[in-house]
């Protein structure tokens, strides 16, 4: 039913996403590791509109340059005068240019001929150059999902961008640590038409790129945009989804807020507006002595308070788009990005926050607004205010027409904010610092030979050759620990399970107790199941002896010092028979019943130093002879 | 055709396709639709480049069976603004930007694929609208080279077209100079122009003036401001003073050198203060300078093309001097070890270059500081043979120099007394103690996050 509407509604849903490789950076050697620590050394820059190829200055560039701040870039240790636009970029990195063709062949894309790499304008900063390097790496994928065939239209190759980590009223700040990771984009058709199915795309696109073992796992290494649009209303870039689950909310959200959007405007047009007029008054001596805290400061500090009527837009400003965020929210959002303040006051919550009825009344009064009309007020330093109401203005006459195409951000409730326009298609050309590279079949060819096994295939050869559960293959085969499953099953002559449940399931269970697994070798793991192997080690003793090695110790110490030396089958038999001598009223009683109980006393003794197997077989070797015995007397 | 060779022109001339048209290329079961764009002539004849309709230009190969066809007509893709409109503001002074070539002045170039000078002078104050408030500017293009390929011919063209700028109307001149020989350039029209009525400051970018991060734009309108508010009557250079977009140094024409290949405060005074600096417009001036005494200024423009910069390093051969000699160099400057210092095996050499009446002026490969050739019995050999001390000069001074002063006379002994005198603050009586560049680096300690 609710799949129907939103069909009905004409919605129109593709999303991208970015997944960071494992590899250095794509432009220079620099390692792609990030800092929790803000480095000392700091460069101060700004950045000027260009032009593109086709010679049109892009509106995004141009709506921050309008904004005018600088930028304050933080060099961490990975950084080289290539992040600091301070060098020219070095040739591409051949790993990463490897791993995003062997995606695009996972994903039945087409690769291009000739690889072109070019410059996106992006001017907020958080690229150095005033542009993030991209190129478009294949085309005309697909991906095979329960509910058809998912189009892949493009997979792109990216450098990633800074970091914002602050801002003031002069500079935005940017850490460099992650500017030029090498990232991945799979941008797929505007294909889907309900809110769900693109988070279970999202989902096997993810697990796809996992399968080549050389991409970066963890928060922020892979993170979603979501492009939505519906019948009358206009497209939004949702950028910074980076939980799959809250997919569907975002969408369902951007549609109710373009419905609520395109009623403003047929309510606006139903009451006669016309286009809001940019006129600023200065309204500062109204609020000489008002209690609204943050106007008293502002005008404390030499501030002023600007003023702008919206003529017929009473009662739409304060009316709900999303749960939580009205109309009068999306413009204190322009006044946010172009003013640099703090928020906006609008009539329609007035009187409220310290501000006075006598209040409201003198500034309808001094703006001439009827009841009909809506006044929004900025607070701040005069040149900002301006530009925010300037901002607010832009956008109150956008929405006469009807839904702005915007880029916007996610917020973690799945609403959405604004962050800028739109960017269009402008803002490309050619990165002359690097010259085209031909991609031959040779290459391709190469890449074929080593593509990771198909995910399904993997999972269904895990079951039936490997004799591991459904579950566990299925954990097993979106696991990091992949290849080395992998390996150490070719090596060693032990029970695929067991390896399986020691890398995906003693590993966790031991860091949960706070083990330092990180520091365990991969050697480790070859001499530990070699020992099983050998018969030398039981099973049993693996997550002990884990826990031991983690605390910087070699596997050998391990094993003597927690006394693991392996038992024998003859000392086993003799410990057996022993234990059913010690407990000889229990066994006469309930003869082979008595094995549970038994098991238990003996694995209390033997655990780790015996495969528990054996254990139980010996026991129940020896109770069947007492059974004998019994049924005879 | 916009660097189509080979079997892709063929193709285009077949469909009489242009660069700027639309085009679709069918093959193997593909259909690539796009804009036709040029290509680099170092591409290899076999890929067609088209912009998609998202902004990313591929090259699609012409293989056999690919279909080429025309779908649309479009224009071909232009670079640069419309000039703005602009009156001239009688309250303000004249500047005059002169155009010559190089980074400052460039934009994406398809016959190479790189970046290319080709912006006039006057799309570059397109550019920079700011500029409307500084001065009434004029530009006149002197000439259009990479800065590689500027010569003493050229160095005559401009300090003619400085002066002629400064006799006739402008308060201060502006040079656009690509910043490989600006250093040279710089030098050159220090020596060559005389009583200089306004600052004749040159100018250029690191990082190209087609991208948001340029430099040009700082640099140019520091250059600006220097030439139209400063009361320096020298010739200076202008640029970045630091990474960041900060402040720009005004350099001395004659101490200033090209010290990093890629960075934006790649320019250093050496040896001496820069002249000053300026930050959001406004000039600090750090030390003295020349101020204009009045009357004309006069070009004194002769250059010998036959003087040779020769850096000296262990086991060179005696040869190389010699070829120069036999080869009709008129001067040498060495570019000694140290305080001004050859191997030995050198002195027979120098000592019939000196005979000839070859000038061989010695400078310091080092840089920073001054020769100094009483301390070795190399040095006082070096002397003894005839070879003059260039003091604290930078090597490649001293070569525009030697070449200046061959230009004015021939006489052993009055080259050398030119060599040693200080024409134009090339040579500083005093070895300052604070302008010796350190590396800026910190120790750090912080952890990367895996």
């Amino acid at each position: 039913m609710r799949e129907n509407m939103y069909e009905k509604l004409g919605l129109k849903v593709g999303f991208e996403i970015h997944q960071e490789l494992d590899t250095h950076k794509l432009f220079c050697n620099c390692p792609s590791v990030l800092y929790d620590v803000e480095p000392a050394l700091k460069v101060k820059r700004r950045l000027r509109p260009t032009q593109s190829e086709l010679g049109e200055v892009d509106r995004a560039a141009l709506a921050e340059a309008i904004k005018g701040k600088g930028f304050r870039y933080q060099v961490t240790d990975n950084v080289c005068l290539v992040e600091l636009d301070c060098e020219p970029p070095h040739p591409v990195n051949e790993e990463a240019l490897d791993i995003a063709l062997e995606v695009a062949l996972l994903l039945n894309a087409k690769p291009v001929d000739e690889i072109h790499v070019m410059r996106k304008t992006i001017i907020d900063g958080s690229n150095t150059s005033g542009f993030q390097r991209t190129m478009l790496i294949a085309t005309e994928g697909y991906l095979e999902t329960k509910k058809g065939m998912a189009r892949i239209q493009t997979i792109c190759l990216e450098e990633d961008a800074a970091r914002k980590v602050g801002e003031d009223a002069e500079f935005i700040d940017y850490r460099l640590d992650r500017l030029g990771i090498p990232l991945v984009e799979i941008a797929t058709g505007p294909d889907f038409t309900d809110p769900q199915t693109p988070a279970e795309v999202a989902l096997m696109v993810g697990q796809l790129m996992r399968a080549t073992s050389k991409v970066k796992r963890g928060i922020g290494t892979i993170r979603q945009d979501i492009n939505v649009s519906i019948r009358d209303g206009a497209r939004q870039e949702i950028k910074g989804v980076q939980e799959l689950a809250l997919i569907p909310a975002v969408i369902e959200r951007e549609v109710r807020r373009q419905l609520a959007l395109l009623g403003v405007s047929d309510e606006l047009k139903k009451r006669g507006a016309t286009e809001v007029a940019r006129e600023i008054v200065d309204v500062s001596k109204i609020f000489s002595g008002t209690r609204c805290k943050v106007i008293a400061s502002v005008l404390a500090r030499r501030g002023v308070v600007l003023a702008v009527k919206l003529p017929k837009f009473a009662g739409l400003v304060g009316g709900e788009l999303q749960p939580g965020r009205r109309f009068g929210t999306e413009l204190a959002d322009y006044a946010k990005v172009y003013g640099g303040v703090g928020g906006i006051f609008h009539t329609d919550e007035l009187p409220g926050y310290g501000i006075s009825v006598g209040e409201v009344e003198k500034l309808r009064g001094v703006l001439r607004a009827s009841p009909g009309d809506a006044v929004v007020i900025v607070a701040a330093g005069k040149e900002s205010a301006e530009k925010a109401l300037g901002a607010v203005v832009v956008r109150a006459n956008q929405a006469l027409l009807a839904v702005p195409e915007e880029t916007r951000r996610a917020l973690p409730d799945g609403n959405t904010e604004f962050m800028r326009p739109l960017p269009g298609a402008a803002r490309m050309y050619v990165e002359t610092d690097i010259p085209p590279m031909v991609i031959d079949e040779k290459r391709l060819e190469q890449i074929r030979k080593r593509l990771p096994e198909p995910l399904e295939q993997r999972r269904k050869r895990y079951v039936e050759e490997y004799g591991l559960s459904r579950e566990l293959a299925e954990r097993m085969s979106l696991s990091e620990n992949l290849g080395l499953f992998e390996e150490l099953v070719r090596k060693h002559a032990v029970e695929p399970t067991l390896v399986a449940t020691t890398l995906e399931e003693t590993l966790v269970g031991l860091k949960r107790e706070g083990v330092a697994v990180d520091n365990i070798q991969k050697a480790v793991f070859d001499e530990i199941f070699s020992l099983i192997a050998k018969g030398e080690l039981a099973k049993e003793a693996v997550p002990d002896v884990l826990r031991e090695v983690a605390g910087g110790i070699g596997v050998q110490d391990a094993v003597q010092r927690l006394g693991l030396g392996r038992i024998t089958e003859a000392e086993l038999s003799k410990m057996v028979s022993e234990v059913v001598r010690e407990n000889w009223e229990l066994v006469k009683k309930r003869g082979v019943g008595a094995l549970q109980p038994l098991m238990g006393v003996l694995m209390g003794k033997v655990r780790g130093r015996v495969d528990g197997k054996l254990v139980h077989q010996l026991l129940e070797r020896e109770l069947r002879k007492f059974e004998f015995r019994t049924e005879t007397s | 055709m916009f660097g189509y060779q080979g079997k892709a022109l063929k193709t285009l001339r077949s469909i009489s396709a242009k660069v700027g048209d639309r085009l679709r290329i069918e093959k193997a079961g593909q259909i690539h639709e796009g804009i036709l764009m040029p290509r680099t002539e170092l591409g290899d004849p076999n890929h067609l480049v088209i912009k998609l309709n998202s902004g990313y230009n591929i090259g699609v190969r012409l293989t056999r069976g690919a279909k080429v066809s025309k779908v649309g007509v479009g224009r071909v893709p232009k670079m640069g603004l419309p000039p703005p409109e602009f009156k001239p503001d009688p309250s303000k002074p004249s500047v005059s930007i002169l155009g010559t070539g190089g980074t400052i002045a460039s934009r994406v170039d398809y016959r190479t694929g790189a970046v290319y000078p080709a912006f006039t002078a006057k799309e570059l104050y397109a550019a920079v609208p700011e500029l409307v408030g500084l001065a009434n500017i004029r530009t006149a293009p002197v000439c259009n080279v990479f800065s590689e390929n500027m010569t003493p011919e050229l160095w005559i063209k401009i300090a003619r077209a400085a002066a002629r700028e400064l006799n006739s109307r402008a308060r201060g001149v502006v040079i656009a100079h690509g910043t490989d020989t600006m250093g040279y350039t710089a030098a050159a029209l220090s020596f060559a122009l005389k009583n200089l009525s306004g600052p004749v400051v040159l100018v250029g970018s690191q990082r190209s003036s087609d991208r948001p991060s340029s430099d040009a734009a700082l640099n140019l309108l520091s250059a600006v401001s220097v030439a139209s508010k400063s009361d320096i009557a020298e010739v200076c250079v202008v640029m970045h003073g630091s990474a960041e977009d900060d402040f720009c140094l005004i350099h001395r024409g004659a101490k200033v050198r090209k010290c990093h290949t890629s960075r934006r405060d790649t320019f250093q005074t050496v040896n001496d203060l820069p002249i000053g600096m300026v930050r959001g417009g406004e000039i600090t001036t750090l030390g003295g300078y020349n101020r204009a005494k009045g009357g004309r200024v006069r070009v004194d423009a002769r250059f010998d093309p036959m003087v040779a910069l020769v850096k000296v390093c262990p086991g060179m051969k005696p040869k190389v001097v010699d070829s120069l000699l036999n080869s009709g160099y008129r001067g040498i400057v060495l570019e000694g070890t140290g305080l001004g210092h050859t191997p030995e095996y050198l002195f027979p050499a120098i000592k019939r270059a000196v005979k000839r009446g070859t000038a061989v002026v010695m400078t310091s490969q080092c840089l920073w500081g001054r020769v100094d050739m009483k301390v070795y019995s190399t040095g006082r050999d070096l002397l003894q043979l005839g070879v003059i001390p260039g003091e604290d000069m930078l090597p490649e001074v001293a070569w525009v120099k030697l070449m200046y002063a061959l230009g004015q006379t021939k006489n052993p002994k009055k080259v050398s007394e030119l060599m040693r005198k200080n024409l134009a603050g090339e040579i500083t009586p005093r070895t300052r103690p604070d302008v010796f560049p350190k590396p800026a680096f910190t120790p750090t300690h912080s952890q990367a996050r895996k």
